[in-house]
């Protein structure tokens, strides 16, 4: 063998090395099986209760701030405070006016920029060791009750699914979308 | 790392002083400091009475001298490795006592991967025990089929294995506070870890439902009784989004998502959600309570940041670090993770003089993209005083800030997303603080 066939062989070498050494090198996959079956409705009636900012998928009901102050009372309170005061869970009013200040309370009513998530969370995740239990007007009555508490809606203001998503938060444009920031 | 905490072999030797953790380190403290006492009066005892009449294995510890404990099917940690664990918080300790966090003993670990008894937990409603045998993932909304897929099911798909950390965006608030918390490294980083995840590549299960034109985005949701959901744009998943099912080779633990978890390398830790049993394609983002109220970055002119997905470039030092305290002057390693959540770590400096100067430390390979990176510089300490910091850069030539850069750019309420650098001071008499500079 020549000097260059070996000096050529171990620049092979080192490449190669070099190749290992940076990435594990796969084939990208772009087939699977195809074993996935179809979802029936009531599987995805089951699980679909998202609630989208535009009021899509609120469930038919109703409720008001009066109804909602029952529901607070025997379901909430114990958490979240006499009127939404908090502790030992989050306050769930109060902060209106201070997110520019050092001292920047956020709560559904200072904070929040949809009146849907809270209605969503609540029926999907409230009471913490109970979800799902609340009925539809329930969670509607103690959404309004929320609301009211933080002065945006009146007492005896319906919410239901065409009025809830009307509802404007204080700190509807309070956010700054960084969703194509990388 | 872990032997060298041992008192009486050198190095570094822990100490007292971490409130969360201080009950349960004084009995572990207890438990070796016995151990380790015992050893030496033993030793003491038997050294002087050592005669020719005696066996050749006079002296030689009980372990060397007779057979060692039964083969068993799943193997734990050695019980003098009691003290290595998660440091574990909950909001609520009577209501839900699983709805809270554990955080991840780096200071006590070494080398780039997680064991899974120790990954970071972060629980909104508890650990769900579920019944793989039941559990579905649902992909649905606007495709053109939608779908069910059992974990069974998806274990006949074909799989990647990939090596990514996950972190909460939450870590490392407890440095936001206004004074510097004197808690260890775990405490105040570890809600951090690094897992080798194997699953499903999700563009693969996105292509067999058929995605309509109008999806963006899509709504990943829990099956834990808290529903945890989160907005994904539909980019991301079908980049590098995996449906794990294995971490660390094994199944991954309820803790983790048993049986699937969504995996967004690099993304924040709320995102990867856990237990899931839905992917609903939308055609904007849900805005859920975890992407509103929580998980937003509110920044000093009261406006606030939202869907500031991936996370930082960040790095601390391990080693030394709270907790250990200095065995006199001499050579030590520092050691200590790197991490960002847009790519490959390129380097990580050190500084031992509050920053005037800096090093460049060691990366220790393979340095992998949305992966932990271990770095070491050795460091000969004369026995004064001195201030350790690192500071990561990736590829992406991102560098991590001070923590006055970071500070600044939020409000003095905002939390989330600190990747500030770390700053430990190493005093005189061998004790290690966290400072703020």
């Amino acid at each position: 063998m020549s000097i260059s066939r070996i000096a050529l062989s171990t620049a092979f070498a080192a490449v190669m090395l070099a190749a290992c050494a940076t990435e594990r090198i796969e084939p990208p996959i772009s087939k699977g099986p195809g074993l996935g079956q179809p979802a029936t409705a009531a599987e995805i009636a089951l699980l679909d209760i998202g609630i989208a900012p535009s009021g899509a998928g609120l469930p038919p009901g109703s409720g008001d701030a009066r109804a909602g102050a029952k529901v607070y009372a025997a379901k909430c309170q114990s958490c979240h405070g006499d009127k939404g005061a908090g502790k030992p869970a989050d306050a769930l009013v109060g902060g209106t006016g201070t997110l520019a200040s050092s001292n920047a309370v956020r709560t559904v009513g200072s904070y929040w920029p949809y009146a849907t998530t809270l209605f969503d969370y609540t029926r999907r995740a409230m009471p913490l060791t109970a979800p799902r239990s609340l009925s539809n007007d329930e969670v509607y009555a103690v959404t309004a009750y929320v609301l009211h508490l933080n002065g945006i809606i009146s007492e005896d203001h319906t919410l239901n699914a065409q009025t809830l998503p009307a509802v404007k938060m204080p700190n509807r444009d309070g956010f700054v979308d960084y969703s194509k920031v990388r | 790392m872990k032997k060298s905490l041992t008192k009486g072999e050198g190095g570094l030797r822990p100490a007292r002083g971490d409130a969360l953790v201080e009950r349960s380190d004084r009995r572990s403290f207890l438990t070796r400091s016995a151990a380790v006492t015992a050893g030496l009066v033993a030793g003491a005892a038997t050294a002087p009475v050592v005669r020719a009449a005696e066996t050749a294995a006079t002296g030689l510890p009980a372990w060397s001298k007779a057979p060692g404990a039964p083969l068993r099917a799943y193997g734990m940690p050695s019980k003098f490795e009691e003290p290595v664990k998660r440091v574990v918080t909950s909001g609520y300790p009577t209501v839900s006592p699983g709805t809270g966090s554990s955080l991840t003993p780096l200071q006590l670990l070494e080398g780039t991967i997680t064991p899974n008894g120790l990954h970071f937990e972060r629980h909104h409603s508890g650990v769900p025990d579920i019944d793989p045998t039941q559990h579905r993932l649902v992909i649905h909304g606007l495709v053109k089929r939608a779908l069910s897929f059992s974990p069974a099911t998806l274990s006949r798909y074909p799989m990647v294995s990939r090596t990514h950390f996950v972190e909460c965006s939450g870590n490392s608030s407890r440095n936001t506070g206004p004074e510097p918390l004197q808690v260890t490294c775990g405490t105040i980083h570890g809600l951090l870890s690094c897992s080798e995840w194997t699953g499903v590549p999700l563009s693969l299960l996105l292509d067999e439902a058929g995605v309509d034109p109008a999806a963006t985005w899509l709504l990943a949701e829990g099956a834990d009784s808290a529903a945890m959901s989160r907005s994904v744009p539909l980019d991301k998943a079908r980049d590098d989004a995996m449906i794990a099912l294995f971490q660390n080779g094994e199944r991954i633990r309820p803790e983790q998502g048993y049986p699937m978890r969504l995996l967004l390398p690099g993304w924040e830790g709320n995102m990867n959600v856990k237990w899931l049993r839905q992917l609903k394609l939308v055609a904007e983002p849900m805005h859920t309570k975890d992407e509103t109220s929580k998980y937003t970055d509110l920044m000093p002119n009261g406006k606030a940041q939202q869907f500031t997905f991936p996370l930082g470039v960040k790095s601390t030092i391990t080693r030394p670090s709270f907790g250990m305290t200095m065995q006199g002057p001499g050579l030590y390693e520092i050691s200590g993770v790197a991490w960002s959540g847009s790519g490959r770590v390129a380097r990580v400096e050190v500084s031992t003089d509050s920053g005037a100067t800096w090093s460049d430390a060691r990366l220790q390979g393979p340095v992998l993209s949305k992966s932990v990176t271990r770095f070491r510089l050795p460091w000969e300490w004369n026995g004064a005083a001195a201030t350790l910091q690192s500071r990561a850069t990736d590829e992406k030539g991102n560098v991590q800030p001070t923590r006055q850069t970071w500070t600044a750019a939020y409000s003095a309420a905002h939390r989330y997303h600190n990747n500030a650098i770390q700053t430990w001071s190493v005093k005189a008499d061998g004790s290690i603080a966290n400072v703020y500079l």
